[in-house]
């Protein structure tokens, strides 16, 4: 392990290590994981010169405090976040998203908020010191599994880093963030247990988002969804998205920490090019759904895939 | 051999092996799971990520970006399910329980009608097969419970059990991994590790498909095994 460190001044609401998630393990009971928001944890590590598969810490609302106390390092902020860096001569830089900072020991970086937006990521040169679990370092805080003894970043715990960056040249990209209400979706495997009437009320009301909202799902508030089947299934698999409707019949949306099986009846699932747009809505707005089919929703997806390229094709040296 | 196959999101894939629950359906969705196991471990279907069997189903994820729906039905369809096999990857296990932990063994007793010890013996005479695992990490679903033991839940689930606890509902026998909330019937406690985060390379002890059998131990032994 390296020498080189941060120490926690301030820890956050919900702040953790996140990669692209744990797999080949859903059938012992561990979800997958991993980043919420594949798009800006991905930018975050490109333009410190990562590959796609370093560890980045992830924040949601209100993010860290942390001090530089041993090493030098280069970090990048994706998300919409307001955040400053307190140079160890109390300088005080206001910081800008999708570019780079180098900091000096003794620097401090204040994560103050997520702006209109729940995550955000800090990816730094090099990545982070952390000790992987079944190949990832997912923090999966539920069932304590991952880096930091599965645990959320606590105060003053110690954050090692790889290396100490000799590079001084700084990135940035643009990254212009989507603004849609609209998430589209394909139908569920139980779509047919709900009523007609419903199924109309499901895509052409608004939903809002409730404070019942975190890593595993997002409840949602609105027109009751009536079951006329049944209100339980066999328990099954569960996939990243799903939007399930338990006997009160408001939904819920299964996100990236969610449980493994369960037994409630699914009447959509997001597609997968807009789980980013969703999981960065916060509670109080509204959403709506649209239907799309699944050849469609396959090429939106890699429309997204290049669009991430595109970014990071883009990231440019600060003159 | 499944029934239907449907999608479920860009990138999940239901196999439904129709609605009846019982070892039979079962058995054949864990063939299914062990063969797409197998091949992935053999580099095979890159970009599938998960698959996870449950009574009647079996859930295919995978990444959009290395692989679609319609080449993991391709491959699906092709599979001739008389040539699958099961036991070449099940286990059989072998797990203590101290009775003495139970909760809910009078209570059942009276429900049921059956002496405490003779619901002690029906248990520890079956023969489990773990239909799946889930929910929280390293919890199995295992059954069948011989009818006579047939319960619901409690009608107020416990707010805190122990670790280890072994609850009874319907036909069905679990075990809680780490101290949780339960609203199964406890009749027994393992000192047995079913998730062992310090094991990376086989964290969770039963796998879907396995069989256990348990074994009746006393306190004393209880806390021997718990020391280890």
């Amino acid at each position: 392990m390296s020498n080189y460190f941060f120490e926690v001044l301030r820890s956050g609401i919900n702040t953790t290590f996140q990669d692209k998630g744990r797999f080949h393990m859903q059938h012992l009971g561990v979800a997958p994981g991993g980043c919420m928001d594949l798009e800006s944890f991905s930018i975050s590590n490109a333009l410190v010169g990562n590959t796609s598969d370093e560890g980045v810490l992830e924040f949601a609302y209100q993010g860290p405090l942390l001090k530089l106390i041993k090493g030098r390092t280069k970090i990048a902020i994706t998300g919409n976040v307001l955040f400053q860096i307190i140079k160890s001569n109390q300088e005080t830089i206001n910081g800008e998203c999708n570019r780079t900072y180098a900091l000096d020991e003794g620097d401090q970086i204040d994560i103050l908020a997520t702006k209109q937006s729940a995550y955000g990521y800090m990816a730094l040169e090099g990545g982070f010191d952390i000790k992987p679990f079944c190949k990832s370092v997912s923090i999966l805080s539920r069932a304590q599994i991952g880096p930091n003894e599965g645990q959320k970043i606590k105060i003053n715990d110690k954050i090692n880093i790889k290396i100490s960056s000799k590079n001084k040249k700084d990135f940035l990209t643009e990254f212009p963030k989507k603004n849609k209400s609209t998430i589209r979706i394909l139908k569920g495997p139980q779509f047919d247990y709900f009523s007609k009437d419903s199924q109309k009320e499901f895509f052409s009301k608004n939903y809002k988002i409730t404070n019942l909202t975190d890593r595993m799902g997002m409840r949602l508030e609105g027109s009751i969804i009536k079951n006329i089947v049944n209100t339980n299934i066999r328990s099954e698999g569960i996939t990243k998205g799903a939007i399930q409707v338990p006997a009160d019949g408001q939904p819920i949306i299964l996100l990236t920490d969610h449980p493994t099986i369960g037994g409630y009846p699914k009447i959509a699932n997001v597609i997968s090019a807009d789980y980013d747009l969703l999981i960065q809505k916060i509670p109080g707005e509204k959403i709506s759904f649209k239907c799309v089919e699944l050849q469609e929703a396959e090429k939106i997806y890699k429309e997204y895939l290049i669009n991430i390229s595109k970014i990071i094709k883009n990231i440019k040296e600060i003159n | 051999m499944f029934k239907k196959l449907n999608n479920i999101g860009d990138c999940g894939i239901i196999c439904d092996f129709g609605d009846e629950v019982n070892r039979s359906v079962n058995t054949s969705v864990i063939k299914l799971f062990h063969h797409i196991k197998k091949e992935v471990s053999k580099g095979n279907l890159k970009g599938i990520l998960n698959y996870t069997p449950s009574y009647n189903k079996l859930i295919i994820n995978f990444d959009l970006e290395k692989i679609n729906s319609s080449k993991i039905f391709n491959f699906l369809k092709s599979i001739d399910f008389s040539k699958l096999k099961l036991f070449q990857n099940s286990k059989n296990w072998t797990i203590p329980v101290c009775y003495d932990f139970e909760m809910d063994l009078t209570d059942i007793s009276k429900t049921l009608k059956i002496d405490k010890d003779e619901i002690i013996n029906i248990h520890l005479n079956t023969d489990f097969f773990v239909y799946m695992i889930g929910f929280i990490p390293g919890h199995p679903f295992m059954g069948d419970l011989d009818s006579k033991l047939f319960l619901n839940r409690l009608k107020t689930p416990r707010v805190k059990l122990p670790a280890g606890s072994v609850g009874i509902v319907e036909k069905f026998c679990n075990i809680y991994p780490y101290e949780s909330p339960g609203g199964w019937n406890i009749i027994g406690r393992t000192p047995t590790k079913l998730f062992n985060k310090k094991d990376e390379l086989k964290p969770c002890l039963l796998s879907p498909g396995d069989s256990v059998k348990f074994k009746s131990i006393s306190k004393k032994e209880f806390e021997k095994l718990a020391n280890e």
